[in-house]
């Protein structure tokens, strides 16, 4: 029996040894190991991302160009769903039965006690139609969330679209704040300002039970963060100006930029062909956008901004202003029109100056100007000279904003080619070119590459007499300004009394007797438009119809340029297609004895290249 | 019954008394927590303006009430001869066997089980009971026998006695209920069984799990090596026990081999389920893995003090099953943190020694190896549930004793441990009256 008695030692020490074995793992589980805290809140904790009102956008009058509406999606609890009327159901939301199934399928497999969209996207009116029957079904449940909506058919390219994001943005550090699902702009103004327009999204931490059912708000709200409604654009878009001048553009492939010349600001911006912006949103975008991507006319292109052409006679303006900055050419400068070094636009009067030289656009004139701006001995070699000459040249020309890009407040906007001396050294090999090989940029043809929207702003320079406002459309973010790169004055190197001295050459275009684009003449109305036609050469078919201008001439309120590609002279489609837009800008309406240009522009192309 | 009650009262061990109502007490804040709602219409006071009947619905009303039944049990065990005991263990038992055996026909079927009796609102279930029948029926018998005398008609009864209702209850498909009868083994052990017993079992339970484990190769391997070295240092070994020692190196390979025949076609589905997922939580994640990951996600979550009396959201929100009953012990790890929990380890640990303190008191080898049966039953209980719940058990259901919610189990450890303190007391009677 005695040895007996120790044994209440061993049970006890079993007793003890398990208490201990759990003492232990519990101090590691409960105090060493963190994870456990964090998987307890992983499992209560719901983050609920508030998506903040969408910024509107206006025009510069106020007028409300892209608004939010609802749109609604069918959402269904598959746990819910009872004894459900197939039939009935798809005849109501009039989808094929196997389509249905297969949604409610992969309902249930995200979660059966979850909500998730069966169908989305709905519109009001579709909403209408269902909703009323929709109590037959248990489980099935609208979630209304915000759209773009478009109070206007016009200015797509500009405005841009939203849409859900895609995988290959998410993996990007700019978009590490996007959730799958999420929406954002994807191209225009949309995209450009999409920090401003989306605001600041809300965050709220709620406690969910095991079933996923809300508990109320995590600590009282500790950690939530409310979420800020997004900036509003105003831009300085005239919609009328735009919409007259898309309807202008109909039936033509080419652009318009009209600038106010005092502040950069985008009057209108037209590229035809074009679309409607409502296109690209709600049911069926994705469609419609593979339509508009596949048709051949391109309306995806954004003309003003990506197109780049020789600018034609408009850039003799360009070339007259650097010779004269330099010295080697004063506004009384005389050139014999000289068709043996290029042929001339047409036979005219001997230009004793250089109004008359711009008034007809005369080729050898400009030929010379430039030849005695390049080719200043700096060398013996005559090759170097051409080389140095040109490089020089080539710097002046670019203060213009030309071979850059401008930094207009849309992504898509190219630089365009002023080319250098290297660009020709590869071209031609090392002193093996002179002003002979590049004569042809001192009328605007050759090698050289300008947007319209480049050349607006030539104009819009012209305008100012030599300096210019990088262009922007939006002139107000929420109740502030522009962005502050669009408050910087850019100067060029020409003086601006030399400004002055081409002025009167560019009015005598219009209004002169003879000038090439006296079909632009808004004299009757009371208006002095300065411009400059031109014509660019086109390998693969019909010349381009370009017509430049600012206007009043004393106090410019608008510059313009005006592009229609394979419509010949300039004078005899472009130059009457500026002065209605000026006269609608300037004026508000047209003239009733003017509006038969409006009836002309509707016609073929054919009878522009006729008419020279 | 010629003693005053105030003689009788100063015999009561009023330590055991302490500890249980502290347990009971501190086991009915748990259920509270467990079952509370922050939802319910109670206007904050703990019962508000609710009728009984709605009052019904929560677990910690009811809780209140068994603690009230419990107290009258109480009362009338210590008023018992323990005579009574002794007279009619034997007679308990045979009714006990007898209710084993018609409870799965009468019974209604409930969580996959025939094992609860239903007596007006009341649930019971036999199983909890046939503990304490049974403790005092070996007890009875253990004192009749000379177990040192290794008399095997003596072992074969008592082994039978033991095995019987565990049996009855496993074709009930209650195992963890059956599994607490294991506990008799450390009476027995006290009373002077064979402490190889212990050792074999244990040992083969350790192969067992190795067996799952590790791969075969290796523990064969490992096995090997340890023969080969017995023989080499200890040549003498070799010479001697040569038969016995590669019998045993057999058995050891056989049952590695013999585990997954007993693991594929011995055990059920869901049995089979528990003992994987104790080796690998991850292996059935939404399943039986669910209650271990969220049971051990309460307790680690609560860290060194706990989140707060009713502030733990893996119990608010229902994460962890059963968490009035069985997993009782998260919410306390959840709560009251590691302070808790440690303190619940104490407790038990205190009233576990004072029941051998107790135990080892006894004149008599009926009183003693009663009080070892109800030590080694709690300390069974005690050391499945909270193993189940951290992760180094298998998930058996069987209640923390005296803190879980259920009037079944309440009432079964309130009888089991006050029919020890009135064997106790009626001890201190006689001997004052010899």
């Amino acid at each position: 029996m005695q040895y007996l008695e120790g044994r209440r030692f061993v049970v006890a020490a079993i007793f003890l040894a398990v208490a201990l074995t759990f003492g232990a793992r519990l101090f590691y589980i409960q105090v060493l190991d963190g994870s456990y805290k964090l998987a307890a809140d992983r499992n209560t904790l719901q983050r609920i991302v508030q998506v903040p009102y969408r910024g509107l956008i206006y025009d510069r009058k106020g007028q409300l160009l892209v608004q939010n509406t609802p749109v609604y999606d069918l959402m269904v609890v598959p746990r819910e769903v009872k004894q459900l009327d197939t039939v009935r159901f798809c005849q109501l939301l009039q989808l094929p039965l196997e389509e249905v199934r297969e949604s409610l399928k992969t309902a249930r497999a995200y979660s059966r006690v979850k909500a998730s969209p069966l169908v989305q996207n709905l519109s009001t009116p579709e909403l209408a139609a269902i909703q009323d029957n929709l109590i037959d079904f248990p489980g099935f449940s609208i979630k209304a969330r915000m759209a773009r909506s478009y109070r206007t058919e016009n200015m797509a390219h500009a405005l841009g679209y939203v849409g859900a994001i895609t995988p290959a943005f998410l993996e990007k550090e700019k978009y590490a704040k996007y959730l799958p699902g999420d929406f954002l702009g994807i191209s225009g103004l949309e995209s450009f300002y999409e920090q401003q327009l989306m605001g600041k999204r809300g965050v709220q931490y709620r406690m969910v039970n095991v079933r996923g059912i809300e508990k109320g708000s995590f600590r009282d709200g500790e950690y939530d963060t409310l979420s800020v409604a997004g900036q509003d654009l105003h831009t300085s878009i005239d919609i009328e100006l735009q919409k007259y001048g898309e309807m202008l553009m109909r039936n033509k492939r080419g652009s318009i930029v009209a600038l106010d010349p005092k502040t950069g600001e985008i009057l209108a911006m037209v590229s035809a062909p074009g679309f409607e912006p409502s296109v690209l949103t709600g049911k069926g975008m994705g469609n419609r956008y593979m339509e508009l991507l596949q048709d051949t006319a391109k309306p995806l292109f954004n003309r003003p901004l990506m197109a780049t052409y020789p600018p034609g006679s408009v850039f003799k303006l360009v070339n007259e202003l650097v010779a004269l900055q330099m010295g080697v050419v004063t506004p009384q400068t005389s050139f014999d029109c000289n068709w043996k070094l290029v042929r001339c636009t047409h036979r005219h009067e001997h230009p004793y100056n250089v109004s008359i030289a711009i008034k007809n656009s005369c080729n050898p004139y400009f030929y010379q100007v430039m030849r005695t701006a390049v080719l200043r001995g700096r060398s013996t070699n005559r090759f170097e000279d051409a080389r140095l000459g040109y490089s020089e040249w080539r710097r002046q020309v670019m203060t213009f904003g030309l071979g850059e890009k401008l930094g207009v407040d849309i992504s898509q906007e190219k630089k365009g080619l002023i080319p250098t001396s290297d660009f020709y050294d590869k071209a031609y090999g090392f002193h093996r070119w002179n002003f002979r090989t590049i004569y042809s940029l001192s009328i605007g043809q050759g090698e050289m590459g300008i947007t319209g929207l480049q050349m607006a702003n030539v104009m819009a320079t012209i305008a100012n007499r030599g300096y210019y406002y990088t262009p922007h459309f939006v002139k107000g973010i929420g109740n502030g300004g522009p962005l502050p790169q669009f408050r910087e004055r850019h100067v060029t190197v020409v003086d601006p009394k030399y400004f002055e001295t081409i002025i009167p050459g560019m009015q005598q275009v219009v209004d002169g007797r003879g000038g090439t684009g006296s079909n632009a003449s808004l004299l009757d109305v009371g208006i002095s438009v300065a411009g400059k036609t031109g014509t660019v050469q086109n390998r693969h078919g019909a010349d381009h119809a370009t017509f430049a201008a600012f206007a009043p001439a004393e106090d410019p309120k608008i510059a313009i340029v005006v592009f229609i590609e394979n419509a010949g002279f300039g004078g005899s489609s472009a130059a009457p297609l500026a002065s209605l837009m000026i006269e609608k800008y300037l004026r508000g309406d047209i003239a009733p004895w003017r509006k038969r240009w409006e009836n002309w522009l509707q016609g073929p192309a054919e009878q522009f290249i006729r008419k020279r | 019954m010629a003693s005053s009650p105030a003689r009788y009262s100063r015999s009561v061990d009023w330590v055991t008394v302490g500890i249980y109502f502290l347990m009971v007490l501190l086991g009915w804040v748990s259920v509270y927590a467990a079952s509370y709602t922050p939802d319910a219409p109670t206007n904050g006071s703990l019962f508000g303006n609710l009728s009984f009947q709605e009052l019904m619905v929560y677990d910690w009303f009811k809780q209140i009430l068994w603690i009230g039944t419990a107290v009258v049990l109480i009362v009338m065990l210590l008023v018992i001869d323990y005579k009574a005991y002794d007279t009619f263990a034997f007679v308990l038992y045979g009714g006990m066997i007898l209710l084993l055996i018609i409870t799965p026909f009468i019974a209604r079927p409930i969580g996959g089980s025939r094992s609860w009796l239903e007596l007006g609102p009341m649930r019971l279930q036999p199983a909890e009971f046939a503990k304490f029948v049974t403790a005092l029926a070996v007890s009875r018998y253990m004192a009749s026998i000379n177990l040192r005398q290794q008399n095997f008609r003596d072992q074969a009864v008592l082994a039978g006695l033991t095995l019987l209702p565990p049996l009855l209850i496993l074709a009930a498909n209650e195992t963890g209920q059956a599994l607490v009868f294991a506990a008799f083994l450390l009476a027995y052990f006290r009373e002077g069984m064979s402490p190889l017993i212990l050792v074999i079992l244990a040992a083969a339970a350790i192969i067992l799990i190795l067996a799952l484990l590790v791969p075969k190769v290796w523990l064969i391997g490992v096995f090997t090596v340890i023969l080969g070295l017995v023989f080499v240092f200890n040549p003498k070994v070799m010479r001697h026990h040569l038969p016995v020692s590669l019998s045993v190196w057999a058995v050891v390979i056989g049952m590695v081999f013999g585990v997954d025949f007993f693991f594929n076609n011995v055990l059920q589905p869901h049995q089979r389920k528990r003992i994987e997922v104790l080796i690998n939580p991850s292996a059935d994640p939404l399943g039986v893995g669910w209650n271990v990951t969220q049971s051990k996600i309460a307790i680690g979550s609560g860290g060194f003090t706990g989140k707060g009396f009713l502030q733990g959201t893996q119990t608010k929100f229902d994460f962890v099953p059963a968490q009035s009953t069985d997993f009782i012990f998260c919410t306390i790890g959840e709560e009251w943190g590691w302070l808790g929990t440690t303190g619940v380890i104490v407790l038990f640990m205190a009233l576990l020694g004072r029941v051998l303190y107790v135990a080892e008191r006894q004149k008599s080898v009926f009183g003693r190896t009663y009080g070892y049966c109800v030590a080694s039953i709690l300390f069974f209980h005690f050391a499945i549930n909270i193993g189940m719940t951290i992760g180094l058990a298998p998930v058996v259901g069987i209640p923390l004793p005296l803190f879980s919610y259920g009037g079944s189990s309440l009432w079964s450890f309130t009888i089991l441990l006050f029919i020890l303190l009135g064997i106790d007391a009626y001890r201190k009677q006689d001997l004052e009256r010899y």
